[in-house]
C-alpha cells in the first residue's frame, strides 16, 4: 500500500542531491511515517491510550531505528543482495532485544502496560522500510539525519495521538487530572476503537492542511 | 501452565480478543489489501496455514530455549522460523497450485511482516499455553483475523458506491469503519473472560 508513497522521495533524491538537513526535516513533516506514509500502524493504535506509553513506544522504535539504519548503511556494501531482507530483520531484531531488556531495566512497571508490542517493533515495516530504501543506498551521515527525521516523525505522530486519547479518554495528561470531577470521560477513546477514530482525524486534518497547502 | 478450556481459547482469540480490531496486530495487510472480498479470503487463508505451522514450531523453540537457557534468543529465532515458513508455504503452494499462487502474489512474501503472525508467537509463550492448546490459539486468532478482514473487504466495497466528500476517501474512510467494527466487536466482551 505504501509502495507508491514510497516512491516519492526517492524520485526526489535522483533530481537533486538533498542536503543533510532535508534529509532530517522531511521525515518530521513532508513524509512523516505516520500521517503521509501510513507505515507502522500497529503500534500507533495499540499503545496510544496514554501520553506517557506512547512517548516511551514512540522512543524506542527511534533507537531502533537509528541504530538498524547505522548498520544497514555500514554494511550496505557487504550483505549480498539474494539475503539483504533477511539480514535486516536479524539486525532489526538484535537492537529490539537490546531495546527490550533495557526498557525492563529502567521500569518494570512501563515494560508490563507496553507488553508485547515493544518486541513486535522487529516487524514495525517502518523500520524495515528505511532500512531497504534508504539506508542500504545511502553514506552513514545522510542514514542518520534520515533515522533521526523519520524517528522523532514518528515520536510526534504517536505522541499526537496518545495525548488526545489520553486527555478525552481520561481526563488526565501524563497522570495529572485537567478537568473538574464532573467530567465524564469518553471511556470509548482508550478503547480499541478510540485508535482507529482518533488517527482518522488527525489524518483528515493532514489530508486538509496538505489540500489548503496545494491550493494556495 | 495454563489451563483455559480449549473452546474458550478459541473464541477468545477469535471474537472477544480479535487480533485485528482489539489488538491492532495485522493492520497494515487489513488496510492494504482489504479492498476486494476475494483477495480478502484467500489472504486470511494465507495467514492463518502460517499462523498455524509457526505456532506450532514457536512452542519447540519456546521449550528448546528453556532448555539450553538462552531465552534473549528468542525474538530472533521466532522471527527466522516466521521467515522460513513464509518461504516454505511459497514453494509448496507454487508446486501444488499455480493459479493460487499467482492470485496471493505480493501478499505471500508480506506475511513475514504481519505482526499477527509474530504478535500470536509471544502472546502463546506469555500465557503459556501447551501444544494442544497453542494449535488452537492459532486456529481462533486465524479465523477473526480472516473474519475482520473479510468484514471490511464487504463494508469497502459497498462505500465504493456511496458518496463521500473527497478528503475522507481511502485510508481515513477505512480506519472510520475499522473503528465502528471495533465497536460492534466489543458486544462479544461478554462471551469469555479475558
Amino acid at each position: 500500500m505504501s509502495k507508491m508513497e514510497m516512491s516519492s522521495p526517492k524520485t526526489n533524491m535522483t533530481q537533486k542531491d538533498p542536503s543533510n538537513t532535508d534529509e532530517f526535516i522531511k521525515g518530521l513533516w513532508r513524509d512523516n511515517p505516520v500521517f503521509v506514509q501510513v507505515l507502522g500502524m500497529c503500534p500507533v493504535l495499540a499503545v496510544s491510550n496514554t501520553a506517557v506509553n506512547a512517548l516511551a513506544m514512540g522512543l524506542a522504535t527511534a533507537f531502533v531505528l537509528l541504530m538498524s539504519n547505522i548498520l544497514v548503511s555500514l554494511l550496505r556494501n557487504f550483505i549480498p543482495k539474494e539475503v539483504r531482507i533477511a539480514s535486516y530483520i536479524l539486525i532489526i531484531a538484535t537492537f529490539v532485544t537490546i531495546t527490550d531488556y533495557a526498557i525492563q531495566a529502567i521500569s518494570v512497571e512501563l515494560h508490563k502496560s507496553l507488553g508485547a508490542f515493544i518486541s513486535l517493533i522487529v516487524v514495525n515495516c517502518l523500520i524495515l522500510s528505511r532500512a531497504e530504501a534508504f539506508a542500504s543506498k545511502n553514506t552513514l551521515l545522510k542514514s542518520i539525519m534520515d533515522a533521526l527525521g523519520m524517528g522523532l516523525g514518528f515520536v510526534f505522530a504517536l505522541f499526537c495521538l496518545g495525548a488526545v486519547r489520553e486527555i478525552l479518554g481520561s481526563g488526565s495528561f501524563f497522570g495529572f487530572e485537567l478537568f473538574p470531577s464532573n467530567f465524564q470521560d469518553w471511556v470509548v477513546m482508550i478503547l480499541p476503537a478510540g485508535g482507529f477514530f482518533t488517527l482518522a482525524a488527525w489524518l483528515l486534518i493532514f489530508n486538509l492542511a496538505k489540500r489548503k497547502e496545494a491550493g494556495s | 501452565m495454563n489451563e483455559e478450556p480449549l473452546m474458550q481459547i478459541f473464541i477468545n482469540a477469535c471474537l472477544v480478543n480479535n487480533f485485528v480490531l482489539a489488538y491492532f496486530l495485522g493492520i497494515c495487510p487489513f488496510l492494504g489489501v482489504s479492498g476486494k472480498i476475494d483477495t480478502a479470503t484467500k489472504m486470511g487463508g494465507a495467514v492463518t496455514f502460517v499462523m498455524l505451522i509457526s505456532s506450532v514450531a514457536a512452542f519447540g523453540i519456546h521449550a528448546l530455549l528453556v532448555t539450553i537457557d538462552a531465552l534473549f534468543l528468542q525474538l530472533i529465532s521466532y522471527i527466522v522460523v516466521i521467515a522460513s515458513t513464509v518461504q516454505l508455504v511459497e514453494m509448496i503452494i507454487k508446486k501444488l497450485s499455480s493459479a493460487l499462487f499467482k492470485a496471493l502474489g505480493i501478499f505471500l512474501p508480506l506475511i513475514t511482516t504481519n505482526c499477527a503472525i509474530l504478535g500470536l508467537a509471544l502472546f502463546q509463550t506469555n500465557k503459556g499455553y501447551d501444544l494442544i492448546q497453542s494449535v488452537l490459539y492459532a486456529l481462533g486468532a486465524g479465523a477473526g483475523f480472516s473474519l475482520a478482514l473479510v468484514l471490511i473487504a464487504g463494508l469497502r466495497e459497498q462505500l465504493d458506491l456511496a458518496e463521500v466528500p473527497d478528503v475522507i476517501k481511502g485510508t481515513v474512510l477505512t480506519l472510520i469503519v475499522a473503528g465502528i467494527l471495533s465497536l460492534a466487536f466489543m458486544g462479544f466482551s461478554g462471551l469469555g473472560s479475558n
